[in-house]
């Protein structure tokens, strides 16, 4: 059968129909039995991402419900979901244009907003650095707040051998997911958007608040933190009347100057 | 035009954000004070957003008062968020004690 001699007895594929992936670090290695291992990865990936999907999909609906009312068109929607691909920032933009925000400053605060997936590549950077580049950026395309969880749990659970192998199949995969469901919430929003145009008055868009409401109450454990979070709303009360909605940006700026302050004080106490 | 502006601007910083460190491959890390820093701004960012939304619900003037439906579903919703300590369901209730107040006030 096999017109290539390769270093296992078992080699029935042909070499020309290279495995997605050859190319990667894995040379001395059966291509059959190491496609096998991609796919089970890719679904291994798949599959740990679901409950973060089920968590995605109201958002993924209401984002597009709102993108209308809030004055992004319905392909504008679509495109935003494909190409931006980060949730509460995309939920933030609708925000802003509500209130009739111009583009540069809603890139500012997206800027702001998504400044945390620093954090999350920070943490992979030394289990994806052997990788090609190509590889790499997908990584970071895909680097949401729900991928990052799963592959972050998994890498802390897997061996050396599985971070240098796979690490980049099983991310594909829950990447995948994410993202086909990402897209597919948006679409279903807008269409229900469309279906009920008076969804506006549902009080969807309370949606947004109670949302983050529940994202912020983990992260009140220390006294900074607390404090960071108490200046944040205060100032933003008090910067509301400032012009192109730059109220949003000097207070997240000087509530994590307060809250940095505070840790950094109170760990020199000690 | 305006929003294709916009939304390419919001995909380049977004990936930006997320490319620089791994594009390096390691060459640049942070320094300390910079990870605990980062550490503050989601809760700093949301709560920006949060606050003002729920109480200038007009978008001009705060309404601290019991005839404002998103403070008091709000309100809920930290409570159930504190108990219960799971988004969903935060959510979830949160939505359903907004749509109450609302339909009540």
């Amino acid at each position: 059968m096999s017109n290539v001699p390769t270093p296992d007895n078992c080699a029935t594929i042909p070499m020309s129909t290279k495995p997605i992936g050859a190319g990667d670090a894995i040379t001395d290695h059966d291509p059959k039995l190491f496609r096998k291992e991609i796919i089970r990865e890719i679904f291994a990936g798949s599959r740990a991402t679901i409950p973060m999907i089920v968590g995605a999909i109201p958002f993924g609906i209401i984002f597009g419900t709102l993108a209308e009312q809030s004055g992004l068109s319905p392909l504008g929607a679509i495109a935003m979901s494909i190409f931006v691909f980060a949730g509460s920032s995309q939920f933030i933009a609708l925000g802003l244009l509500a209130a009739g925000t111009g583009p540069l400053m809603i890139i500012a605060t997206t800027f702001i907003v998504n400044l945390r997936h620093l954090l999350y590549s920070a943490a992979l950077v030394d289990d994806v650095k052997h990788l090609s580049g190509p590889w790499r950026a997908l990584i970071a395309f895909g680097l949401t707040d729900e991928s990052f969880a799963t592959i972050a749990d998994k890498i802390r659970k897997s061996d050396d051998e599985w971070r240098k192998k796979y690490v980049q199949w099983f991310y594909l995969g829950s990447f995948s997911a994410m993202y086909g469901n990402w897209i597919l919430c948006t679409i279903i929003g807008i269409t229900l958007g469309e279906l009920f145009p008076d969804i506006g008055n549902w009080g969807l868009d309370f949606a947004m608040a109670a949302t983050f409401i529940g994202m912020v109450l983990p992260y009140l454990t220390t006294r900074p933190m607390l404090a960071c979070v108490l200046v944040a709303g205060a100032m933003s009360l008090g910067t509301a009347d400032m012009p192109h909605k730059l109220g949003l940006m000097v207070s997240a700026l000087s509530a994590l100057a307060v809250g940095l302050s505070y840790h950094l004080i109170s760990r020199k106490k000690k | 035009m305006n929003e294709a502006l916009m939304i390419a601007g919001m995909a380049v910083v977004t990936f930006s954000i997320r490319y620089v460190l791994l594009a390096s491959a390691g060459h640049f890390t942070f320094p300390g004070w910079a990870k605990i820093a980062l550490d503050f701004v989601p809760p700093a960012v949301l709560t920006a957003i949060i606050v003002p939304a729920v109480l200038m619900p007009n978008g001009n003037s705060i309404e601290f008062n019991l005839q404002n439906a998103s403070l008091l579903a709000a309100c809920v919703a930290v409570i159930v968020g504190l108990i219960r300590k799971d988004l969903l369901t935060t959510i979830v209730i949160g939505m359903i004690a907004f749509g109450l107040f609302k339909w009540l006030l």
